[in-house]
């Protein structure tokens, strides 16, 4: 709790936000509370490190690439407008949600952004492939040394075979899209805020 | 010149007078004077008052102040087996008796996230949020001009706490402290008898009573038929130093901690003249089979007064109770759970040891309005045929929880400065990895 956190964030900048992400007000000072909260070191940023301190996250076993998430290529520090701009992936869907600004882009939390999400989960080193190699990987953080190379082996291989369209041995993102397409993504990927 | 060391002088023998024969000598005697009833009374009024002001101040400026007290989001409850079964319910290929689907990472990836914006832990080790402030600058969130009349009400707080109050206190708090010494140096020179046992157990209360009132603690106790006995073991939730005191007000404890050096140093030393406390040695800190001799030989002697153990073994901000450690489970004997509950609107109680040093965090004690809590006295709990101490240390921390309206956690408090343990994420991996292979 900081308690003259959301006193360093300017309205202009809330506005900002507010327009990039399509949080409210009251919800863009609560996260800048949580930001503040988690920031340590009070240097208006937050190290890889800060994230490790959250015990839920540091068990969860994708946690070290969900906190890859929310930095840049090759960054250590995220501000305040970088965590926003991760956390919008994950606002709900909101059924008419008129597209004021038609030059403004598709909105973070789209269907397609929350995929992308999930693909950047994946994908080690950010060349837009799922590889056989960065599947086994994710694969074994997830299930840690509970089953053997040759089993994880085989179910990467069939993943990838299901999955695979254009037979290069790699998933690529609209392969992945097509894969998913029967799955519930808009609710699955999103956290209720409250208001 | 003359003139002024007279004023000065009989400014000091009427303040020296007022404490003594208005505040600490009822304290002493349990008595009281009606006066801080009437200034909680006033305080309550007060706060009420400028939630008002500030609530309305508020509609005003077309802000709506967002609830503290409720979460940012609304998690979800499922378990991993259900919330992966749902993702897979939509999955091309059937998964059901295992095998992996791309859209597993899903679940982990919300968790995680979830976790990110608001989680069970960190939230514990720093003050709770108040949902409407009460006038103290230091738990403002949102410190902006309201309104005038509410500035001066927080103007004449700030004199009355710090120029009022806050001398009153100390100088208390510092007659309390030496009058533990010298009065327990004292009747440690007495030979063992029941006499001394009796002084000495007047010494200690008197003491605390005068700290309490230094503190300006009001305590309301409930259930006193369940105060800890002779040989037992009494077993609380621990938000901050000041425990000791709220506890030691009503009752004589035999204390649990480790050897100091300074002012501590002083105060266990001479407590432990007039009757046996328990101090270890940093060293002896390490050997659990020593430590847990000495309770063992402490509470087998029915003679000596019951120990107080915080069993969670940090700091936690009173708004839980997290992992209470087995040591003083595994020790037999009758445990009395006690727990505490400060009520945060006239000042916050919690010890954030990361952020202040004791001095300072005394000092901040001594500037709130006031410390109001209400202790629990629950009935004793023994370890039940085939009960293991981890079981029975939960079952104990549940009972606690339940009376002071605290979130029961399972989550050790030394996450305050440690790492989670390895462990918990092999659990979950193994979670995982049977709903992969079936």
């Amino acid at each position: 709790m900081g308690s003259r956190a959301s006193s360093l964030l300017r309205e202009e900048d809330i506005e900002e936000i507010k327009k990039e992400t399509g949080f409210s007000h009251s919800q863009i000072t609560r996260l800048y509370s949580r930001f503040h909260s988690l920031d340590k070191g009070e240097n208006g940023a937050l190290s890889r490190e800060d994230f490790q301190r959250i015990p839920e996250l540091a068990i969860n076993p994708l946690g070290d690439r969900i906190i890859n998430a929310f930095f840049p290529e090759g960054e250590d520090q995220v501000n305040f407008r970088g965590f926003m701009r991760t956390l919008a992936h994950f606002r709900p869907v909101e059924d008419n949600e008129k597209n004021k600004d038609p030059d403004a882009g598709e909105p973070l939390n789209s269907r397609n952004n929350k995929l992308l999400f999930a693909f950047r989960l994946y994908d080690l080193d950010r060349d837009d492939k799922i590889s056989r190699d960065e599947l086994l990987q994710v694969l074994r953080m997830m299930v840690g040394v509970n089953i053997s190379d040759e089993q994880l082996g085989s179910i990467a291989d069939r993943t990838i075979q299901e999955a695979d369209a254009n037979g290069d041995m790699c998933i690529s993102f609209s392969e992945f899209i097509k894969a998913l397409e029967k799955v519930d993504v808009e609710q699955k990927m999103s956290i209720r805020f409250l208001h | 010149m003359e003139d002024a060391w007279d004023i000065a002088w009989l400014l000091i023998q009427l303040w020296i007078s007022v404490v003594v024969f208005l505040i600490m000598l009822p304290a002493m005697c349990g008595a009281s004077l009606g006066v801080t009833e009437m200034y909680i009374k006033v305080l309550v009024k007060t706060l009420e008052w400028a939630t008002l002001r500030i609530q309305r101040g508020q509609r005003d400026q077309l802000r709506v102040q967002a609830q503290f007290s409720n979460g940012i989001i609304q998690k979800e409850d499922g378990s991993m087996e259900e919330e992966i079964g749902e993702l897979r319910r939509c999955w091309p290929r059937s998964v059901a008796g295992g095998e992996f689907a791309l859209c597993d990472a899903f679940y982990f990836c919300r968790k995680g996230i979830e976790s990110i914006v608001e989680d069970e832990v960190t939230q514990r080790f720093t003050s709770e949020e108040l949902a409407s402030w009460n006038l103290l600058t230091r738990t403002n969130n949102n410190f902006h001009y309201i309104s005038v009349r509410v500035t001066i009400i927080w103007g004449l707080g700030l004199i009355v706490r710090y120029c009022v109050l806050a001398p009153l206190r100390i100088t208390l708090a510092l007659i309390g402290l030496s009058w533990l010494v010298i009065g327990t140096t004292l009747v440690g020179l007495l030979p063992r008898s029941s006499g001394k046992n009796w002084l000495s157990d007047l010494i200690h209360l008197t003491c605390y009573r005068i700290c309490a009132r230094g503190l300006s603690a009001t305590v309301r106790y409930h259930n006193r038929e369940n105060r800890p006995k002779k040989g037992g073991i009494c077993v609380a939730n621990h938000t901050s130093p000041i425990d000791v005191v709220i506890l030691a007000n009503d009752g004589c404890y035999a204390m649990v901690g480790q050897v100091h050096g300074g002012l501590m140093g002083v105060l266990q030393r001479s407590m432990l003249k007039s009757c046996p406390h328990i101090w270890f040695e940093r060293s002896e800190m390490k050997d659990r089979h020593a430590v847990a001799n000495r309770l063992k030989a402490h509470i087998a002697d029915k003679t000596k007064l019951p120990i107080m153990i915080f069993p969670e073994g940090t700091c936690i901000n009173n708004t839980s109770v997290m992992m209470f450690k087995k040591g003083s489970f595994e020790i037999g004997g009758t445990i009395h759970p006690v727990a505490i509950k400060y009520d945060p609107q006239f000042g916050d109680a919690f010890w954030n040891s990361g952020k202040h040093n004791m001095v300072s965090y005394l000092l901040r004690m001594m500037t709130s309005w006031a410390i109001v809590c209400n202790v629990w006295y629950l009935p004793p709990m023994t370890r039940q045929e085939g009960e293991d101490a981890v079981h029975f240390a939960n079952r104990v921390k549940s009972t606690i929880a339940r009376q002071g309206g605290l979130v029961d956690l399972s989550w050790d408090g030394g996450l305050k400065r440690e790492k989670v343990k390895e462990t918990l994420k092999e659990e979950q991996q193994k979670m995982y990895s049977s709903m992969v292979v079936g």
